[in-house]
């Protein structure tokens, strides 16, 4: 199993006192499958997949990233498993502004040791970048931004995608095309994704679906 | 470099191997030994400002009331650059004193510097007095007062004589090396000696037997001498050997050697009749230095070893050379005086 | 994983030039500023220095006379048959230049900084061949002697041996001091025993101007500490900002795997990169003030005090270095606290932004409680510090604890002011100020402490010149002092004089010791110029009758201190007590001083007579008189001293002192201008986000701009507000306290209102300049950038 996630409990320190965001949450995840993290704001479910992107720690409970407890590892275990094993997309893109497109795709993959040229060329062709490798982050549009973190994301060839509303800073159409970039790459990998997302249209394209309520699974 | 030392360096004091292997070893206008010396007392217990180098040196095996050895130097030491005695600062005579007192685990060292022709220093021989600052040596040479002082120490002694001075080599010409340098060498190995020591642990009562050493001349070396081992040992049966080593580049020594019977007479002994040989050293100040000899002069059936009382007894003078008491086993027993020079 | 990190984070400057531009620019005039200083300072200090080990003054106490007249040759040998370790001294001045006599046999061993190596024959030396060493430029003083070039030689000195100095000099036989070896033999007999004529003088004591030259070297060290806490807080402010930029990026490097620790090592390591590099071109630009000030200052120095200072700088490894380590440290405790707060950041961004907020609340109580703390610290200092070390932690303790209370009283300032706000744009200002204090406050503790440092220091300086113009005049009030050789040529001057000027003050003084301080004891006739012309820091009613009475006795201020005496208390000199009646300042004199009245001093001191006089005359009468005396009676100019020359000098000397100080101000200004134009700078681009609603609600991009204009210049204002106080009582803790525990007098305190008003004017003129380039850029920001707020939360 790609990812087991068992009891997990987050409580945050919040203006009018502690606030519990996941109150025993279960779910696990086989690779090549994708599911659809949904709910309302504040249900959980983005802190959720910073805990498993290893962003953040759970007060309570296991998560099992390909056999391994990533609440039972410090920083530097939970940032090695970030450069290799999973890889995050985020909605604010999250791209380093001084770094051209091309350097921005390879980063993470040269972070991890895991840099392939041929690989992330095919990455750039099928994200149609390879026009714009050799300009900077703040030159493309929003949807190119995001299909950049998309391949960067991809590069390193992890095991498990999380993506927190990739679409979310996108319109309609842009967020079609994005996301079926990434669907056909993530399939084809045979990676596991799990994506955060408000839409239903989206959701429903993905094999499963998980619902948030008030810090559990619906 | 410091201009003092460099000065130093460059005067012939006689323990300074640099001395022996640069200025000491040519004459430049200044008088030279002849044999057959006719000594003139007390006018020759004076300077002698026409030779180049000279001095009054004394060197004391002590004892203090609980048995504890000491040894005590005080030395005056004449250097002259040029052949005259010369008046106010632009005289030519230099002028260095040496104290020391050695206990069998301390060892304490001053010095001084002077100028002649201002009255700083000197030596008169009528009546008999060498000074360099407060320090000073006088009296008639039946007795004699001594004292001496430095930062952490200090003396105050009279000596008697109680035998005759005696004359090393031929009759006072000491020959120093195969070439023919020489020098006028006499002493007066007879003295009882007592008086205080101030030490930092306090005032010391000591008695003993002193050895004062009179030499001067103007190219005491040869160029291939660069320094030696002296030996001042005093027999338990009453007789005294004076020996020396000089050491030469070529890996081979000169030595000499009088023999003094406990009434004055002396025997001298050429090269090759004297040996000396190390059997131990021991670092002090950042030098191997022999601390442990072998003594051998087989004609008098003497083979005795040697043995610094404190190894440590290292002079940190300008002019740095090893100076202390000895004690004497073997086929004889008694006490004496170490003195090397040229260990770098 | 190391390169590529690094690409990401050098590949920052390289788009962001500007930022990079500031960041090594705050760093290199943090560290020019102070290596500048020190550079000046080290080399003033070398050449002093050396002069002052070439005799062993400051090093060795000496013997002297009492009545200051050289000593037979006999009282040398006397004292080394005695046991006293002592040498020779022969000293004077031939063709100008000074010569000095050693005995290199008995000299201690650090004295002389002859380099005799070479080939130079050390018997020739000593036996007077009359060698002498000195620098090339006394030595073409010396065209007829024979000289040998020795640069490390003091400047304007030659050194020789003492008996060719003695037959140079025409002092056969004599003596001028005795260097005290610091390690004596034991079992000394006492001085008074063997040289009761002779009197020991302190080590450092003993020079008379060392004292002066140390006030002046002490004013520079103050400039040279105050800079170096302008510097801290530029660096400070560059590194803060500079990490507050990068915040962002950092998440994301995180985000993407790399670990923290890696990631803080190599920022450190970056950092430190830039530091030696910007501190490589601080020292350079240190060079080059140091290099365009040193004239002047020795300049100053020489006139001022004597003491001869090389002109040229030579690049000095210790200021190098000193310089590098400032950078480096600087930016070590600025970045240890940046990266303290990055690896405390957490991952993600505003998860706790309750947290973060009680965090800021947190650090602003502390860091007033340590405000509190430094200043209550600072004014305990201002009533009990008497000791250097108290000084200057008084100075430390206010200007830190000044500079953390800035932020705090600025933040009330503008909270109170916004409640007076009547209008709505007027709110938003004050309000929009106040949320603009955190970034800019390091800025402007950087201006606080460069104003504050100005203020205290030109008053300093100020009132020192005040101070000592008062004196020259009190203390050089004739105008013409002769001095004459024998008892003859006092006759031929007395009866020459006699009909020609107005009065003669004859002075006379004899060297012995008061209340077990060696002291100079003058004699003098009740005349009008003591009575018009002396001040005294504290005296009797009529302190000039009781003492020309022959019942009193004025001291100087050193004495009073050092003996801990004040009027009505009584002193003894040989058998008659006298009542001080009054106690003068006698600034710059390492000893006592006293004086008494003429009678008193003949019947005390029958032996001296004098040899000095003071003529007062029509001062355009003097340079007539002075050549019909030498034609006349043969006594020739150069025994005169015209009083109008030695404070035209001294004024001249003053004005380079100024150019000096003013240099180092205006520098400090602009280091404190740059910090605020940096810190500018980096919150325009944070600023669009705060400014955008106000331009969305319809504020023009110019008013805007005028507002952040505004801004600047009120917050200069306000802080210079806060300098004022501060540079005052900083001035009052460099010549009340300082001072007193440097030299043994108080310096009084005057007030410059002009100059203050005329610096603040400067601060605001900098501050203008500073925000004048933001804000030109903030009103013509494209409006698209400023949509852009909206359309896009960034």
């Amino acid at each position: 199993m790609l990812l087991n996630v068992t009891n997990i409990h987050k409580t945050y320190q919040a203006a009018d006192g502690p606030f519990e965001v996941l109150r025993g949450v279960d779910l696990t995840l086989e690779a090549g499958e994708t599911l659809a993290l949904t709910g309302e704001s504040g249900s959980g479910k983005s802190t959720l997949l910073h805990l498993i992107g290893g962003l953040d720690t759970p007060d309570q409970g296991m998560i099992m990233v390909d056999g391994r407890d990533i609440a039972a590892l410090d920083d530097e275990g939970r940032a090695e498993l970030r450069r290799g094993k999973v890889g995050v997309v985020f909605q604010q893109f999250n791209l380093i502004p001084s770094l051209k497109v091309a350097d921005n795709i390879a980063f993470q993959a040269r972070l991890g040791g895991r840099h392939e040229a041929g690989w992330t060329e095919v990455l750039a062709d099928r994200m149609g970048l390879t026009p714009h490798l050799a300009k900077y982050p703040e030159q493309l549009s929003g949807g190119q931004q995001q299909r950049v973190a998309i391949a960067r994301t991809l590069a390193p060839k992890p095991a498990l995608v999380l993506a927190d509303e990739p679409t979310g800073n996108l319109d309609e159409t842009t967020a079609g095309t994005v996301m079926d970039l990434m669907l056909e790459l993530v399939t084809e990998a045979g990676a596991g994704l799990l994506m955060v997302t408000h839409s239903e249209t989206l959701a429903a394209r993905m094999s499963r679906g998980l619902h948030l309520r008030a810090g559990r699974v619906a | 470099m410091n201009a003092k030392v460099l000065l130093l360096c460059l005067l012939p004091f006689e323990a300074t191997a640099q001395g022996f292997a640069g200025l000491g070893t040519s004459a430049e206008g200044f008088a030279v030994p002849k044999p057959n010396p006719a000594f003139d007392f007390p006018a020759d217990h004076g300077a002698h400002p026409e030779y180049r180098i000279e001095w009054w040196y004394l060197t004391a095996n002590l004892t203090a009331g609980d048995g504890t050895p000491y040894g005590l130097q005080w030395t005056l030491f004449r250097s002259a650059l040029a052949p005259e005695a010369g008046e106010g600062w632009t005289a030519p005579q230099l002028w260095m004193g040496h104290a020391a007192v050695t206990t069998p685990d301390e060892h304490f060292v001053t010095e001084r510097l002077a100028r002649g022709g201002i009255g700083q220093a000197g030596v008169t021989a009528e009546p008999f007095e060498a000074w360099i600052d407060d320090w000073s040596l006088q009296g008639d040479w039946q007795t004699l007062q001594m004292n001496a002082t430095g930062p952490d120490f200090g003396y105050d002694m009279t000596l008697s004589a109680e035998g005759p001075l005696v004359f090393h080599g031929d009759n006072g010409f000491s020959v120093k090396s195969a070439q023919g340098q020489a020098s006028y060498y006499y002493s007066q190995p007879f003295f009882s000696i007592t008086g205080t020591l101030q030490l930092p642990a306090g005032d010391v009562q000591v008695t003993g037997n002193a050895w004062l050493d009179r030499e001067w001349s103007s190219q005491p070396l040869s160029d291939d001498q660069t320094g030696w081992d002296w030996f001042s040992l005093s027999f338990d049966d009453g007789n005294k050997l004076m020996g020396f080593r000089l050491q030469q580049t070529d890996g081979n020594n000169y030595t000499s050697a009088t023999w003094i019977t406990p009434d004055g007479k002396t025997t001298a002994f050429p090269d090759g009749a004297f040996q000396a040989t190390p059997l131990e050293t021991h670092t002090t100040a950042g030098r191997d230095i022999p601390v442990r000899w072998q003594v051998q002069l087989p004609d008098k059936d003497i083979d005795v070893t040697v043995s610094a009382i404190n190894p440590d007894a290292f002079m940190t003078t300008t002019v740095p050379y090893w100076e202390g008491p000895v004690t004497v086993t073997g086929s004889h027993d008694g006490i004496g005086y170490l003195e090397m020079t040229g260990y770098e | 994983m190391t390169g590529v990190t690094l690409q990401a984070l050098l590949s920052h400057w390289w788009r962001n030039p500007l930022q990079l531009f500031t960041l090594l620019a705050g760093l290199a005039l943090a560290t020019a500023l102070w290596s500048g200083v020190q550079a000046v300072n080290a080399e003033a200090r070398a050449s002093y220095d050396a002069a002052a080990a070439t005799l062993g003054e400051g090093q060795f106490d000496r013997l002297q006379r009492r009545d200051g007249q050289p000593m037979d040759q006999q009282a040398f040998i006397d004292l080394r048959r005695a046991g006293w370790l002592v040498s020779p001294v022969v000293q004077g001045r031939f063709n100008g230049v000074r010569i000095i006599g050693i005995d290199l046999l008995t000299a201690p061993g650090s004295i002389g900084p002859v380099d005799l190596t070479g080939d130079v024959a050390i018997d020739a030396f000593l036996t007077g061949e009359g060698q002498l060493f000195a620098n090339p430029e006394a030595a073409a003083q010396l065209p007829d002697l024979n000289v040998r070039i020795s640069p490390e030689t003091a400047p304007n000195t030659a050194v020789t041996d003492i008996g060719v100095a003695q037959r140079l000099l025409g002092k056969e036989g004599q003596i001028d001091s005795l260097i005290i070896a610091p390690n004596q033999p034991i079992g000394r007999p006492d001085l008074a025993d063997i040289a009761p004529q002779l009197i020991r003088q302190q080590a450092q004591g003993g020079s008379d101007i060392g004292r002066l030259t140390d006030s002046f070297h002490l004013n520079l060290t103050a400039f040279g500490l105050l800079s170096f806490a302008v510097g801290i807080f530029i660096v400070n402010g560059a590194i803060g900002l500079a990490f507050e930029q990068r915040r962002p990026v950092v998440r994301t490097l995180r985000a993407l795997g790399l670990p923290l620790r890696r990631l803080i090592l190599l920022m450190g390591a970056e950092l430190m990169l830039f530091a030696l590099v910007a501190g490589a071109i601080g020292v350079a630009l240190g060079y080059v003030i140091a290099a365009l000030l040193l004239p002047d200052v020795a300049a100053t120095l020489r006139g001022l005090y004597g003491a001869d200072v090389a002109g040229n700088l030579q690049l000095r490894p210790v200021w190098w270095l000193s310089g590098l380590a400032i950078a480096l440290g600087g930016t070590a405790i600025a970045a240890s606290g940046a990266l303290y707060g990055l690896s405390k950041m957490p991952l993600l961004a505003a998860a706790q932004p309750r947290a973060l907020a009680m965090a800021a609340g947190r650090r602003a109580m502390i860091q007033g409680i340590l405000a509190a703390m430094l200043i209550a610290l600072s004014i305990v200092l201002m009533f009990t510090a008497d000791g250097l070390i108290g000084g200057f932690a008084l100075l430390g303790s206010l200007l830190i604890g000044a500079a953390l209370a800035l932020p705090l009283i600025l933040d009330r300032v503008l909270a109170g002011a916004s409640l007076t706000a009547k209008s709505v744009s007027a709110q938003w200002f004050w309000a929009d100020t106040r949320q603009q204090l955190p970034g800019l406050s390091l800025a402007l503790m950087a201006l606080l402490l460069a104003m504050a440092a100005n203020i205290g220091v030109s008053t300093m300086v100020s009132s020192f010149r005040l101070t000592f113009i008062d004196f020259l005049d009190q203390r050089l009030a004739s105008e013409l002092y002769v001095s004459t050789e024998n008892a003859s040529q006092t006759a031929d001057l007395l009866a020459f004089a006699a009909p020609r000027v107005d009065e003669i003050l004859p002075i006379q003084n004899a060297d012995t010791e008061v209340a077990g301080q060696p002291t100079q004891v003058f004699g003098a006739d009740d005349n009008r110029t003591y009575r018009e012309n002396w001040t005294f820091l504290q005296s009797t009613a009529d302190p000039w009758d009781t003492t020309f009475a022959g019942d009193s006795i004025v001291i100087n201020e050193q004495l009073a201190r050092r003996s801990a005496l004040s009027i009505s208390d009584t002193v003894t000199l040989q058998d008659t007590t006298f009542t001080i009646a009054g106690i003068y300042g006698d600034y710059g004199n390492p000893i006592g001083q006293a004086v008494i009245s003429e009678a008193q001093f003949q019947r005390l001191y029958p032996d001296i007579a004098p040899t000095r006089f003071g003529l007062r005359m029509d001062p355009d009468a003097v340079a007539d008189f002075v050549a019909a005396m030498e034609a006349e009676a043969g006594i020739p100019a150069s025994q005169t001293i015209n009083q109008a020359g030695i404070k035209a000098i001294s004024l001249q000397v003053f004005e380079r002192t100024f150019t000096v100080t003013t240099a180092l101000n205006i520098l400090t200004l602009a280091v404190a201008g740059f910090a605020i134009l940096m810190s500018l700078l980096t919150l325009a681009t944070m600023r669009i986000p705060q400014l955008a609603p106000a331009w969305a609600v319809g504020m023009t991009r110019r008013k805007l701009g005028q507002l952040e204009l505004l801004r600047a210049v009120l917050l200069a204002v306000l802080t210079a507000i806060v300098a004022l106080p501060l540079g005052l009582a900083l001035a009052w803790a460099l010549l009340a306290v300082v001072n007193v525990a440097a030299f043994g007098w108080k310096l009084p305190m005057f007030l410059f209102p002009f100059d203050y008003a005329r610096l603040g004017l400067f601060a605001l003129f900098a501050a203008a300049l500073a925000a004048a380039w933001p804000a030109i850029r903030l009103s013509r920001t494209p409006p698209a950038d400023l949509l852009k707020v909206f359309s896009n939360e960034r």
